[in-house]
C-alpha cells in the first residue's frame, strides 16, 4: 500500500470524524464568548442526535431532521440560559444536569428507534471542480453537505467575531458585561440568544452522528464527544480556526485507531478506543502548561451577571 | 407614578426553611413534568409511577434492593462532596469506582488463599489507593497549572471503563467462564458478608461510618475548616496562609479513594468477581445526590435511598415496557428544579414600587 493510499482515506476520515466535534465546539465557543459555560454539550448532542433521527425517519427528509436537532439542542440550551442567567444557578452543575437529563431523555425517546435505518441520510456529494484537486479534493471536497456547511460556518463565525461590531459586542459580553450594560446593551437578552445558538449547533453536531457519520440511533452514541468539544474550546483558545484544526486532529486520532485495527496491528482494541480520551487529557495539559495557565479565557466566564453587584 | 416590579434581593444567610422545602418540591415537580412527558409518549404516568414505587420502596424485597443501590450511590456521593466542598469539580467518580473495583479485585485473583482478616482489609486499602491515584492523576495538573479538572476527570472515566474491559476480556478473563467477559469468582474470604436475609452487604457500614467521620471532619477539624475556606474564597485562604496546592492534591486523592471504596464494595459485596459494566452510572447520579444534599454527608445517606429507589423503580418500569432511561430523565429533571429553586434559598423575591418623584415647579 502506498503512502497516498493510506493517508488520503485517513485524512478524509479525520474530517468526517472531526465534523460533529467541530459543530459542538463552535457552539460552545459562542456560548463561552458570551460569558456562559455550558457543560451540557454532551446532553444537547444526544438530544440533537435522537430528535434529528426520529424526524428524519418519519419524514424521510434529513433536512427536517437537522431542523428538529437544532430545535432540540436549542430548547435544552434555553433551559440552561433560564437557570443560569435569570435564576443565577451554578453554571457547572446546571450543565451537568443538562447532560444527565439529555442522556436519559434521549435514551427514553430513542428506545423504539434502535436498529431502524434512516431512508435518506446525508451522503457524500463531490463539490464540483474542487473535488478534482489532487490530494485536497478527496480529503475536503468529496464529503457530505454538512461538512461543507461547517467550513462556511467557521469562516462566518471568525468574520463575525473579529470584523463586525456585533461580534465585538459578543466578545465584550464575556469580558466585561457591566461595561456593556452601561452602554445600554441588554446583557441578559444577548446572553440568552448566544446560549441558544450554541445549543442549536450542539444539536447539529449530534445530528451529524445519527444522520451522516453512522446513520442510526444508539443510546449514548456521542460517547464523550460533547466533552471533547468542551476541551477543544480551551485548546482552541476560543478561536474558530484553531477549533477547526483541533477538531480534525481529534478526528484523525479517532480514525487512526479504527484504521490500525483494520490493518491488524497487534494492539488491543480497548487501547485504541482509549486514544481520543487520553489524547484530550494530554493535549489539554500540554496547552495549559505551556501557557502557564494564561489562556485568554473570557474574563467573566462562568460568573452570573448581577446588576447590583457591579 | 407607581410601577411595581419583581426584584431579587440577596438574603444575608440562606433561608433554612427553603433548604428543606426546595428539594421536596423539586422532586414533586419533576415527577409532575416527567408524568407529562410519559403521557405525551403514550404511557400512563400513574401506572408507571405506581410500579416504580411498589417495586422499590413499597415492598420488603424492593426496599432491600433500594438499599443495595444506595450503598455505592452514597459512597460515590460522599467522594464527590468532599471535592465539591473545595469547588474541585471532580466528576470522575464513575472511573474512580471502576479503578477501585479493579484494585480490590487484584488481591483475591492473585492470592486467593489469603485468610479473611487479611483479604477484606487488603481489598479495602487497594481499592481506595487505586481510586485515589486515578483522581490524583488529574489533581497534579490542576494544582500546578490549573488544568480544568472537569474535563480531565470525565475523560478518565472512559479510559477506566475501557481498562477494566481490557482486563476482563483479556488477561483477567476466567478460563472457565465460557468466554464471558468476567474474572474467576472470588473466594469466600473476599466477600463482604450479606445481612438481613437479603443482598444488603457490610458495605452499608462503610457508608454510615464515612458519613459520620466526614461530618465530624467538616464541622470540627481544622483541616475541614480550611477546605471550606478554600472553597468559598481561594484568595482569602491564601492570605490566611493555607497551602492550596497541597490541599487540592489531598482532597482529590481522598475523593477518589472514597469512590474507589464504592467499587470495592460492589465487587466484594454484590458481584463477587470483576466484570464488564459493574456500574449503571452511580458516579454520575452521585453528582446529583451530592448537590441535592447540599454536600452534607448525613443528608447524602437519605437522598441516596431516594435515588436508589429511583434506580430500582426504573428497572421495574422496564419490565413493563417503559425504557429504564426514565429514571435518568427524572434525575436530571429533579436537579433542574433544585438548581432553579436555589434562587429562593439565596434570594428573596420582593415586590418593589418605584416611586417617581413628582416634578415641582
Amino acid at each position: 500500500m502506498s503512502i497516498q493510499e493510506f493517508l488520503i482515506p485517513l485524512l478524509a476520515a479525520a474530517v468526517i470524524a472531526g465534523t460533529p466535534i467541530l459543530y459542538a465546539a463552535l457552539g460552545e465557543l459562542i456560548t463561552e464568548r458570551a460569558g456562559i459555560i455550558n457543560l451540557g454539550v454532551e446532553g444537547m448532542m444526544l438530544m440533537g442526535a435522537v430528535s434529528g433521527f426520529m424526524a428524519a425517519v418519519s419524514t424521510s427528509n434529513p433536512w427536517i431532521g437537522l431542523l428538529a436537532a437544532m430545535l432540540a439542542g436549542g430548547s435544552l440550551a434555553f433551559v440552561h440560559a433560564f437557570l443560569t442567567i435569570t435564576l443565577r444557578a451554578n453554571q457547572v452543575v446546571t450543565g451537568l444536569a443538562l447532560t444527565i437529563f439529555g442522556t436519559g431523555f434521549s435514551g427514553y425517546l430513542g428506545k423504539a428507534y434502535i436498529g431502524i435505518p434512516v431512508s435518506k441520510p446525508f451522503t457524500a456529494t463531490p463539490l464540483g471542480p474542487l473535488a478534482d484537486i489532487p490530494f485536497i479534493g478527496p480529503v475536503f471536497f468529496q464529503q457530505d453537505v454538512l461538512v461543507y456547511i461547517s467550513y462556511v460556518l467557521v469562516i462566518v463565525i471568525w468574520y463575525f467575531l473579529y470584523h463586525t461590531r456585533t461580534g465585538l459586542n459578543l466578545r465584550a459580553l464575556g469580558e466585561n458585561p457591566a461595561a456593556m450594560d452601561a452602554l445600554g446593551i441588554n446583557v441578559f437578552r444577548l446572553r440568552y440568544i448566544y446560549v441558544v445558538i450554541g445549543g442549536m449547533l450542539g444539536g447539529v453536531g449530534g445530528a451529524y452522528l445519527s444522520l451522516a457519520y453512522a446513520p442510526s440511533w444508539l443510546e449514548n452514541m456521542t460517547a464523550g464527544r460533547g466533552w471533547i468539544a468542551v476541551a477543544l474550546v480551551i485548546f482552541a483558545l476560543w478561536n474558530p480556526w484553531r477549533a477547526l484544526m483541533g477538531a480534525y486532529l481529534f478526528g484523525g486520532i479517532d480514525a487512526l485507531g479504527f484504521r490500525l485495527q483494520v490493518l491488524g496491528v497487534q494492539v488491543s482494541p480497548f487501547f485504541l478506543k482509549m486514544l481520543p480520551y487520553l489524547f484530550t487529557v494530554l493535549i489539554l495539559v500540554v496547552v495549559v502548561a505551556r501557557r502557564k495557565g494564561r489562556l485568554a479565557t473570557p474574563g467573566a466566564l462562568g460568573l452570573p451577571y448581577d446588576r447590583e453587584e457591579r | 407614578m407607581n410601577r411595581p416590579t419583581l426584584k431579587l434581593e440577596k438574603r444575608l444567610a440562606p433561608s433554612p426553611v427553603m433548604v428543606f422545602i426546595i428539594p421536596l418540591i423539586s422532586v414533586l415537580l419533576a415527577l409532575l413534568l416527567g408524568g407529562i412527558f410519559l403521557s405525551l409518549t403514550g404511557q400512563n404516568p400513574l401506572a408507571v409511577y405506581a410500579i416504580m414505587f411498589t417495586d422499590s420502596l413499597g415492598s420488603k424485597y424492593g426496599f432491600t434492593e433500594t438499599i443495595v443501590k444506595a450503598i455505592p450511590l452514597s459512597l460515590t456521593a460522599l467522594g464527590v462532596a468532599v471535592a465539591f466542598k473545595m469547588k474541585l469539580w471532580n466528576i470522575g467518580a464513575e472511573g474512580q469506582l471502576y479503578m477501585g473495583a479493579m484494585g480490590a479485585s487484584w488481591l483475591p485473583l492473585t492470592y486467593p488463599a489469603l485468610p479473611v482478616y487479611l483479604m477484606i482489609p487488603g481489598m479495602v486499602v487497594l481499592g481506595m489507593i487505586a481510586g485515589g491515584l486515578w483522581a490524583f492523576l488529574t489533581a497534579i495538573p490542576r494544582a500546578i497549572w490549573k488544568v480544568n479538572e472537569i474535563i480531565t476527570t470525565l475523560m478518565l472515566n472512559y479510559v477506566a471503563i475501557l481498562w477494566v474491559d481490557f482486563l476482563v476480556f483479556g488477561p483477567w478473563r476466567d478460563p472457565l467462564g465460557s468466554n464471558f467477559p468476567i474474572t474467576a469468582p472470588f473466594p469466600e474470604a473476599a466477600r463482604l458478608p450479606e445481612m438481613f436475609n437479603s443482598r444488603i452487604h457490610a458495605g452499608l457500614f462503610f457508608a454510615l461510618a464515612l458519613a459520620v467521620i466526614l461530618t465530624i471532619v467538616f464541622k470540627y477539624s481544622r483541616w475541614g475548616y480550611s477546605i471550606n475556606v478554600i472553597g468559598s474564597s481561594e484568595r482569602a485562604a491564601s492570605y490566611a496562609g493555607m497551602n492550596i496546592k497541597r490541599n487540592i492534591l489531598w482532597v482529590m486523592f481522598l475523593s477518589g479513594a472514597i469512590s474507589g471504596l464504592a467499587g470495592m464494595a460492589e465487587v466484594s459485596g454484590i458481584i463477587g468477581r470483576l466484570q464488564h459494566g459493574i456500574s449503571p452510572g452511580y458516579g454520575y447520579t452521585a453528582i446529583i445526590v451530592a448537590w441535592l444534599s447540599k454536600l452534607n454527608p448525613l443528608a447524602i445517606l437519605i437522598v441516596s435511598v431516594l435515588f436508589g429507589a429511583l434506580q430500582v423503580g426504573g428497572y421495574a418500569a422496564q419490565v413493563e415496557g417503559v425504557p429504564a432511561a426514565v429514571a435518568t430523565m427524572l434525575q436530571g429533571m429533579i436537579l433542574f428544579f433544585v438548581l432553579g429553586g436555589e434562587v429562593l434559598t439565596n434570594y428573596r423575591v420582593v415586590l418593589v414600587r418605584q416611586k417617581g418623584e413628582e416634578l415641582r415647579k
